[in-house]
């Protein structure tokens, strides 16, 4: 009973065309306004979001790349640096070795000349106390030779003297 | 039970008047929201602008599943005002009806055929105008070799349109039937309809809301089946 009278309170209605205008219509204005107050906006919003965020991207993978390229080259100077470093130490080694090289080279030609002038004034001392010897030989000689006369000497005394004179001079040297 | 209709006669036109005022009503509900929903708009998005967010993405997925987004995304505003304007009005009806002098005002503005029918042509004859308008008229004849395409599109638009009218009338005959005349019968009746009602109710939620979906993805796939050139 009662769904009948539901379809027959509906089949007694007439055609409503003027919903069908009315919705459109609504519709449409509806679909403008939101367009204009609430998606457009929202939309805008979102791409702007999307481009941000591809940027952002973008960003970090450039300096991601950037940053790689710096650690690169960090380590290329680094090797480079520890390349040079001992070549350095090196260099220092060998300029030491040569150095010390020279050092003795000199020390032993210092030590050398040294010797030698020395050896020279050794010489020379010894001439010269040659000299002073023959010097004082013969003034001896000649005091000798004066008490002698003084004393008659025999040439035998004599040479004595003389031995023991100069094994005397010898002695003191 | 046997509500009439407040009907009105204005220009050689029939005018429901309680459909005119629930379409406004309807429209007037999703515009809050969607203007509620942008207001303060910022790169990150906090409460409402999330909402409208995910529903926007809801409907960018719908597209994408029917056809590639450099087409589809022309359709982004209709699936969002479609979607939202047909939800709003399944649920209109739901938590009460409204009768003033045995007439029915309050209910959802999509149990009334002529409205969700005038919503499917609307779709349907866009879907013919971006068919036209993308593939040009040759390419777009050339889909009607086969006449019977040509049924095929009646019967498109007349199943949009009366599935959705179907589900949501039929959903408030049976709210209608259980508060209106159970309830009415007796103490006992009362009683029993509390929980029937409830569970209809819950149920009604959602089969508007599924409706909702399945109007704006046959929109799509209607649309695509016009404008996508592999078809």
């Amino acid at each position: 009973m009662l769904t009948s009278g539901l379809v027959l309170g509906l089949s007694i209605s007439k055609f409503n065309g003027g919903d069908a205008l009315f919705q459109l219509a609504m519709f449409i204005i509806l679909l403008f306004l939101l367009k204009k107050y609430a998606f457009g906006p929202l939309m805008g919003i979102m791409t702007q979001r999307e481009e941000h965020v591809a940027s952002e991207i973008n960003a970090a993978e450039a300096s991601r790349l950037e940053a790689s390229k710096y650690l690169e080259e960090q380590r290329e100077l680094l090797k480079q640096s520890r390349v040079e470093a001992t070549q350095l130490i090196e260099n220092a080694k060998q300029q030491g070795e040569t150095q010390r090289e020279d050092i003795i080279i000199q020390a032993r030609t210092e030590a050398e000349r040294l010797k030698e002038s020395a050896k020279r004034e050794i010489v020379q001392e010894k001439e010269k106390a040659v000299v002073a010897l023959r010097e004082q030989v013969a003034s001896l000689s000649v005091l000798i030779a004066s008490k002698v006369i003084e004393k008659e000497l025999s040439e035998a005394d004599q040479e004595k003297l003389i031995n023991h004179y100069i094994q005397e001079a010898g002695e003191e040297r | 039970m046997n509500h009439g209709a407040p009907t009105q006669d204005f220009l050689g036109l029939t005018f429901n008047l309680s459909n005119v005022l629930m379409i406004t009503v309807a429209s007037v509900i999703v515009f809050i929201i969607a203007t509620l929903g942008s207001r303060k708009l910022a790169m990150k998005p906090t409460g409402m602008q999330n909402f409208m967010e995910w529903v926007m993405d809801f409907i960018k997925n719908m597209i994408n599943s029917s056809m590639d987004w450099k087409t589809g995304g022309r359709f982004q505003l209709l699936g969002m005002t479609l979607i939202m304007y047909l939800f709003v009005s399944n649920m209109l009806g739901l938590p009460f009806a409204i009768t003033y002098d045995h007439v029915l005002w309050w209910k959802s503005p999509t149990a009334d055929p002529v409205v969700t029918l005038t919503l499917a042509v609307l779709v349907l004859s866009l879907a013919h105008y971006y068919g036209i308008q993308m593939k040009g008229f040759k390419g777009y004849l050339k889909a009607y070799k086969n006449p019977m395409t040509l049924i095929e599109e009646f019967s498109n638009t007349l199943t949009l349109g009366l599935r959705l009218y179907g589900n949501i009338f039929a959903g408030e005959v049976l709210l209608g039937l259980l508060a209106g005349t159970l309830a009415m019968s007796g103490i006992w009746g009362a009683l029993g309809a509390v929980i029937p009602t409830l569970v209809w109710q819950g149920y009604s939620i959602f089969v508007g809301a599924i409706q909702s979906f399945i109007f704006v993805t046959l929109t799509m796939v209607y649309l695509s089946h016009k404008v996508s050139s592999d078809h």
